[in-house]
């Protein structure tokens, strides 16, 4: 517990340290071996967080005075997904950022994010929480821009901008909440909004308001959703993976949840928004998906859809719980957050293996493409294994995540939110077989015919990430389900037990 | 204190701004540094700290730089130098905050005030507190000299695309 703190210090102090070691050794593997034991440390931390529960003090202030990190169930779920994937990704780039300029930049920026990342799931006070959102959002855009071409500035552009009306919002409403309670300890503010009781009046409809916007940005829900397709298919493929397998997640999803389950609470309009904003977002980002000729934004609006299904999840678990009925909103939000890890484990290994088509083939155009599955054998089974959980074929994790999202919603009654995520599953399925009839199956193009595997380096990530496509899955078994999942949906359950576990009382 | 103004030689006209504010900004650069420091060294006990005390010291460099060209003040502060100054000073903070996890009660734990008292209301007190002002002044002011470096190594993009 008291090593908690270094899930933030180590990224942050890399995120400094490797831009230095470019002027010294330019060409040496050192930078790439430091940044392996760097998100090496954390996600053992990670995975050792699972078993902590309670809060850390920074410079000893005890809560409501000092900042303080908070490992409960959901973060630590939460440190896990981001700090194993950024591990992956951190073993993929070694081999694929090798030909781009000083990788001691591309490292800095990225464990900037990871710090930010992890300040964020971690952090206790809204202002902080805040700053680590910042933080984690400004090292994205430059990221985005890494390429320094001219769509990709263009594109980091459009997400600077997208992104900082977001963070206005955010502020915003953490401005309205101070002014509302006079806290900023998210602990606090829980309790002391349960203690005047229902609702909290017209400035804490105004405030969620604003949570729902800014976070929803960050989250690419469908009336914010504009920057995603061209941030996410104009990054670098390791960060494009970062993005839109953990980025969107823990800025948007993870925010959303923590701030409407834990501080505001839920109530009948916020959880109808979360409900119909997903929705939406799931109908339009596959409807856009359907159509697309560039792999990556295929993949980029696949995001948007696969969002939506969690958001939704988020909203039936709500609406669930003020109804009163714990056991299937649990079930709700279980599945969720399990369809979050899924889709962060398939979407980081379909993006991986866009890069690594790309630098094969030398195009993202699908149509230009065809028969890869005899060129790059490993790349289009890990790929196979990605789309058909993706798209929720049953073996696979996400078939699992997506049945348990629709079982809870028929059990709570809400038959045409069951009937939108059944056809949108359909219409997943439908642009992903798309994408393996155009790119993986049929005849070679001659162009083609000297095309060669990915490096094993980048097939050792995504086939880790593979296995994870079927083996994730069996989070939902009893035995590991009380060990991950469940934790998750009580802290999701029991809105203040979470001000009691940071106070202690 | 009398400051004595000798006559000198006009300079030829080169980069920069007219004479006047050369001269100008020749007199008060020292102080403007000075100002910085003082700022930064006396957080603990007066109004400012780490960032103002930075940002005194980066307008310092700006100024030197709007009114010489920046050939002056690269002299002094070079942008691959004021990078080293920007990195080391995140890392002096997080290696303070570091050694208060490991002397301390967690992270950023003022362990000094234990071990070295020190006087109250003294330049010598408050433990680590004026040290982590001094790395946050390092990590203010060569990161804020480098972000209005680079807005002006940008050069006008032509809708075409490439430069003009």
């Amino acid at each position: 517990m008291s090593l908690v703190f270094l899930l933030v210090a180590l990224p942050l102090g890399g995120g400094f340290f490797l831009p230095l070691l470019d002027k010294f050794w330019e060409e040496s593997r050192a930078k790439e071996l430091l940044a392996w034991a760097i998100t090496l440390t954390t996600t053992v931390l990670a995975f050792l967080s699972l078993g902590w529960r309670g809060i850390y003090q920074m410079s000893g202030w005890p809560p409501p005075i000092g900042i303080n990190l908070v490992v409960d169930g959901l973060s630590a779920a939460m440190l896990i997904v981001v700090n194993a994937i950024a591990l992956l990704v951190v073993i993929y780039s070694s081999k694929y950022m090798e030909d781009w300029t000083p990788t001691g930049k591309f490292y800095g920026l990225f464990f900037l994010m990871l710090a930010g990342m992890n300040g964020v799931i971690l952090t206790g006070d809204m202002f902080n929480l805040f700053v680590f959102l910042e933080i984690a959002s400004i090292a994205s855009y430059a990221l985005v821009g890494f390429r320094r071409g001219g769509e990709e500035l263009e594109a980091a552009f459009k997400y600077l901008v997208l992104g900082s009306i977001g963070s206005s919002f955010v502020i915003f409403g953490v401005g309205l909440l101070y002014a509302a309670t006079g806290n900023l300890n998210m602990a606090r503010i829980s309790l002391v909004l349960a203690e005047r009781g229902g609702g909290g009046g017209a400035l804490i409809g105004i405030t969620s308001a604003f949570f729902l916007v800014g976070f929803g940005l960050k989250a690419a829900l469908v009336p914010f959703h504009a920057w995603l397709p061209d941030a996410h298919s104009s990054a670098p493929a390791p960060i494009s993976a970062m993005l839109s397998g953990v980025l969107i997640k823990v800025l948007g999803v993870y925010c959303l949840m923590r701030v409407f389950f834990n501080v505001i609470g839920i109530g009948e309009v916020q959880a109808n928004l979360l409900i119909w904003g997903g929705a939406i977002s799931m109908v339009l980002g596959a409807l856009l998906a359907v159509g697309q000729e560039d792999f990556k934004r295929l993949l980029a609006y696949s995001s948007i859809s696969q969002v939506g299904y969690i958001v939704m999840a988020l909203g039936i678990g709500g609406s669930l719980l003020l109804r009163g009925e714990e056991a299937i909103a649990g079930l709700a939000l279980l599945g969720g957050f399990f369809h979050l890890i899924n889709h962060a484990a398939n979407k980081a290994l379909l993006f991986l293996n866009s890069g690594a088509i790309e630098e094969a083939t030398g195009t993202r155009d699908l149509s230009k493409m065809g028969g890869l599955f005899h060129r790059m054998p490993l790349t289009g089974m890990t790929t196979l294994f990605g789309v058909l959980s993706i798209a929720g074929i049953p073996p696979f994790a996400g078939f699992w995540s997506k049945l348990i999202i629709i079982v809870a919603a028929l059990w709570g009654g809400f038959y045409p939110e069951a009937a939108i995520l059944i056809a949108v599953s359909v219409l997943t399925l439908a642009y992903y077989m798309r994408v393996e009839r155009e790119a993986f199956f049929g005849p070679v193009p001659d162009r083609l015919k000297s095309v060669r595997e990915a490096p094993a380096m980048m097939n050792l990530a995504t086939v880790v990430l593979a296995l994870g496509a079927i083996g994730l899955g069996a989070l939902y078994l009893p035995g590991l389900r009380e060990l991950v999942l469940q934790p998750v949906s009580q802290v999701l359950l029991e809105g203040l037990r979470y001000a009691r576990m940071v106070l202690g009382g | 204190m009398g400051m004595e103004l000798k006559p000198r030689a006009i300079p030829p006209r080169g980069p920069g701004m007219s004479l006047i504010v050369k001269e100008v900004t020749r007199l008060l650069e020292p102080a403007i540094f000075i100002f910085g420091v003082y700022i930064t060294l006396t957080g603990h006990l007066t109004p400012g700290g780490g960032f103002p005390g930075g940002v005194i010291l980066a307008c310092g460099f700006i100024l030197v730089v709007l009114a010489y060209g920046g050939a002056r003040a690269f002299r002094r502060l070079p942008p691959e130098g004021a990078s080293k100054y920007d990195s080391g000073g995140a890392l002096l903070f997080l290696f303070i905050g570091a050694l208060g996890a490991i002397f301390g009660g967690g992270f950023l734990y003022n362990f000094l005030r234990v071990y070295l008292p020190g006087e109250p209301f003294h330049l010598k007190s408050a433990g680590t507190i004026p040290l982590l002002n001094i790395a946050i002044a390092m990590k203010v002011a060569a990161s804020l000299f480098l972000v209005v470096m680079v807005l002006t190594l940008f050069k006008p993009w032509s809708a075409e695309g490439g430069e003009r």
